[in-house]
């Protein structure tokens, strides 16, 4: 499987994070190795074989669906790049 | 005497009980080796404040007369635990300033515990890497080096400044996370002892995620002893982490009796890998004949799916590494990009998360964006998960067949000069997690210990993979095999 300069610029998109045009090539090439190692995964026979879903298996603990904990928006809001009256800020997102 | 900084947690320990030391002395030894130390980058946020109020503290309890074993010892704490008020970036740009309203659940153990935190240690950014090169810090170096060549070595990743403060006595015992092996090798890259628990032994809550399915942390010490004290500090049910498991927690370092007579030990064939180094292979066999000499029967078993763990280690990690990573978006925490005139919501996600991840997070954010996307899914996620299942299975079998442990090497080599991993090539860097990613998938308990030293001077290490939830007998292992190792090698002090 080699991944082409489109599906790179596509996948970068995907993933949210800006790449420039001259930096693509050199992407799709790292993506295509790689993905052509995982291209080994093919030789195993997995016919029958259910995905692993959990590590350990146990289930997992089930809790009341309620409010443990709250009322301490300004700590929320300590680590924010710009927050303002108690929201984080962000650019206008509806035209 | 040894100076303070030098000895091992249960050295410490003793001391402090008997009152030959204080927490206070002990404490102020490893700020001084820590400040002596800079050159090792291996601490990158030092907090000698609050090391000392918790050592004050600490006397405080000793005195009294009922304090646990970690009481008083000074440690480091890997960047990616959460530690309330301090600093903690998982070495990314883009938690650049991030300072924790919380403490993760590992570390607050380890507080009530009564241990000392020295500061935050140095890690490949996000946990993603095996050389400690890809840290927004810069590279943690290696304490060791070769016998007359002072080429810097890297200590290893992701736990690369742990192991390097834990070899150069900056402190007695640090913390890692190991997801593919980033405590076992960066401890057998600088000879010290690491052990990954069971999937499920510490909780995970409040360590800054890369993989879920199978980020581990566990301590990272000068001996198999404090191994199993720190780990039992750490351990333990937290229900903040549906994952973490609700089971007691032995005392780990009351198993260490020291006899494995009639333990089956199974050595696996398929990491006789072709290109297999002699010296590696050749510690491999000492390690084995070591534990036979202790009464042990060796077995020679079979794990066939072995050679399909690290391509299907590269297709899950990534895969949950990029759902982890979509929560850095420039709008909570962290790094945010400077937007231009008429930039909206996706040009500042898209800016900051390229300014704010490194190459190799970006990469892999992006291999694991390409494996979950429509048509691929099945392809390569799915098939991964299924062979994933499959090597789970080849242990479950060889513990079913009555196999107590398994001895196998870490890494392919011993440590190597930083740089010499071309950062273009991410295969050959993959290569270096072949022997450790296996236990990761299967969710199971693995301890490095180091056996010896190269022709070079450098250490060598082995692991031990034992079975779930029995971490105690795996340490056990570890002991009998480190009491016969003999490995007391230091690194000579060049820094």
């Amino acid at each position: 499987m080699s991944i082409d300069i489109d599906t790179a610029r596509k996948v970068a998109h995907l993933a949210r994070i800006a790449v420039k045009e001259e930096d693509l090539p050199a992407l799709a090439g790292e993506l295509s190795a790689v993905l052509n190692f995982m291209e080994q995964l093919n030789e195993v026979d997995v016919e029958g074989v259910e995905p692993m879903t959990s590590v350990t298996p146990m289930r997992l603990k089930r809790r009341q669906d309620v409010v443990t904990d709250g009322g301490m928006a300004d700590r929320i809001l300590s680590n924010a790049p710009d927050a303002r009256e108690g929201f984080f800020a962000v650019p206008k997102v509806v035209e | 005497m040894t100076n303070l900084n030098e000895l091992t947690i249960a050295d410490a320990r003793d001391l402090l009980r008997k009152g030959e030391a204080t927490a206070v002395d002990l404490t102020m030894a490893c700020l001084t080796a820590m400040d002596a130390g800079d050159e090792l980058n291996a601490f990158v946020h030092k907090t000698p404040d609050i090391a000392l109020d918790r050592a004050r503290a600490a006397d405080l309890r000793i005195k009294a007369g009922d304090a646990p074993a970690m009481c008083g010892i000074p440690v480091g704490i890997k960047d990616v635990y959460c530690t309330k008020g301090v600093l903690s970036q998982a070495a990314s740009n883009v938690l650049k300033g991030f300072r924790p309203e919380y403490e993760s659940t590992v570390t607050q153990n380890l507080a009530d515990a009564g241990a000392v935190m020295l500061g935050k240690l140095n890690m490949d950014e996000f946990a993603m890497g095996s050389t400690n090169e890809h840290s927004c810090y810069g590279a943690a170096v290696n304490p060791w080096r070769r016998d007359g060549d002072d080429t810097p070595l890297t200590p290893g990743g992701s736990s690369g400044g742990s192991a390097a403060a834990v070899a150069a006595d900056l402190c007695l015992a640090a913390t890692g996370t190991d997801t593919g092996g980033s405590i076992r090798q960066p401890a057998a890259f600088t000879g010290i002892v690491g052990i990954k628990p069971t999937y499920g032994r510490c909780s995970r809550w409040g360590v800054i995620a890369y993989a879920s399915s199978l980020d581990q942390a566990g301590p990272m010490t000068k001996s198999v002893r404090d191994a199993a004290i720190m780990l039992g500090a750490m351990a333990g049910h937290d229900p903040k982490d549906s994952t973490s498991a609700d089971i007691p927690v032995p005392d780990f370092e009351a198993m260490l009796t020291g006899d494995i007579r009639g333990k089956k030990i199974g050595i696996p064939r398929e990491y006789r890998i072709e290109g297999l180094p002699a010296e590696i292979a050749a510690i491999w066999d000492r390690g084995t004949a070591m534990l036979k000499d202790a009464g042990a029967e060796i077995v020679d078993i079979s794990l066939p799916h072995t050679k399909y763990a690290l391509p299907a280690y590269y297709v899950v990690a990534p895969a949950e590494a990029s759902s982890n990573l979509a929560r850095y978006d420039g709008v909570r925490y962290g790094h945010r990009a400077k937007l231009s005139q008429g930039d909206g919501i996706t040009e500042m996600y898209e800016k900051t998360r390229a300014e704010g991840f490194g190459h190799e997070v970006q990469r892999r954010v992006m291999i694991g964006t390409y494996v979950l996307s429509a048509g691929f899914y099945d392809a390569y996620y799915n098939r991964a998960r299924k062979v994933r299942a499959l090597i789970k299975r080849d242990f479950e079998n060889v513990f079913a067949d009555g196999i107590d442990a398994i001895l196998a090497p870490i890494s392919p080599s011993a440590a190597f000069g930083l740089g010499d991993v071309a950062d273009s090539d991410p295969v050959a860097m993959y290569l270096n997690d072949v022997f450790t990613v296996t236990l990761n998938l299967a969710g199971l308990p693995g301890v490095a210990v180091p056996v010896g030293l190269n022709a070079q001077g450098l250490p060598l290490g082995l692991q031990l993979i034992g079975r779930p939830w029995e971490e105690g007998d795996l340490l056990n292992h570890a002991y009998v095999l480190e009491q016969a190792a003999g490995f007391v090698s230091k690194p000579g002090k060049w820094w």
